[in-house]
């Protein structure tokens, strides 16, 4: 069983930049073609200063950690059994190429279920620009399959 | 592309559909690199079986990828308070996924429509994938304020 000493255990936070084309890329992998977030020129003809960060893009972001397997190794956690159970994100603000993050997680819940078959961990993360400011808080939940 | 347009907007509304794969194995590779979710139970079909399953199959991401880009053909990102989802089901390699999203509710909130939709993602047979909900935050529009 995870140990629920760890909820509340806070990482140490980290900072990513986003890049224009790794979002060009994540547009590619998704399939979108609207060039608002594809090309430079047609989003600023709508307005915006630089590429969007498309909807579910500051997820990716968080695998720029210098250990994205952090979660996994303080709770001992092999990477075959893990799910993932769900996905959340609150927006505060639209986030352009250019900026740098900050992300700030910590372990927000820890729990079973089916008698620990199954194991849950709540994982929730704020995401701050360089003034400070929060511009999204995402939560993830992890699903641990046991035996 | 359909746009939402104000004066359509009413609960039982229903998003242009949008409809993705069949899911290739080049689909995981590229979304793998251009996610940095390297998880290799997506990837390389040797560890996938190791781990106790028959194949690889989609990252869940993908999928709320997916249910972004529904949402984002329909309104400007800048709308989505929040956007949520559970991942019911594993996305397979062949499947071909619809997207679909439904106002569930309206409220008017500081000079706003608050939306809620449902969302939900399912292969070709029917089974649900993903399902989930965003909360869309829209002006009222000029013709509503008149009255």
């Amino acid at each position: 069983m995870i140990d629920q000493g760890f909820i509340g255990h806070r990482f140490e936070p980290f900072s990513a930049e986003v890049e224009a084309g790794r979002l060009r890329a994540f547009a590619n992998a998704i399939g979108e073609q609207d060039p608002l977030y594809r090309d430079l020129e047609a989003a600023r003809a709508a307005g915006h200063p630089h590429l969007p960060v498309p909807p579910t893009f500051l997820f990716c972001l968080e695998m720029e950690a210098p250990d994205p397997g952090a979660l996994r190794a303080l709770l001992g956690i092999d990477i075959a059994k893990v799910l993932h159970g769900e996905q959340g994100f609150e927006y505060h603000r639209l986030v352009y190429a250019g900026e740098r993050l900050t992300f700030e997680q910590r372990i927000g819940d820890i729990y079973s279920k089916k008698g620990g078959a199954l194991e849950f961990v709540v994982r929730d993360t704020r995401v701050v620009d360089h003034q400070g400011t929060t511009v999204a808080d995402l939560r993830c939940v992890t699903v641990v399959r046991n035996g | 592309m359909t746009q939402l347009k104000m004066a359509d907007l009413r609960v039982g509304m229903v998003l242009p559909e949008l409809t993705a794969g069949p899911v290739s194995r080049l689909d995981l590779a590229l979304y793998c690199g251009a996610s940095g979710d390297h998880n290799p139970i997506h990837v390389d079909i040797d560890f996938a079986r190791r781990a106790g399953m028959d194949d690889v199959f989609a990252h869940g991401m993908l999928s709320m990828a997916w249910l972004g880009r529904l949402l984002t053909q329909w309104v400007p990102q800048s709308t989505i308070r929040r956007f949520q989802v559970r991942f019911a089901a594993i996305t397979r390699v062949g499947e071909v996924i619809h997207c679909a999203g439904e106002v569930r509710e309206l409220q008017q909130v500081d000079g706003h429509w608050l939306a809620t939709l449902a969302l939900v993602t399912r292969n070709q047979q029917g089974e649900t994938k993903i399902s989930g909900e965003a909360v869309l935050c829209l002006p009222i529009s000029d013709r509503e304020k008149e009255q």
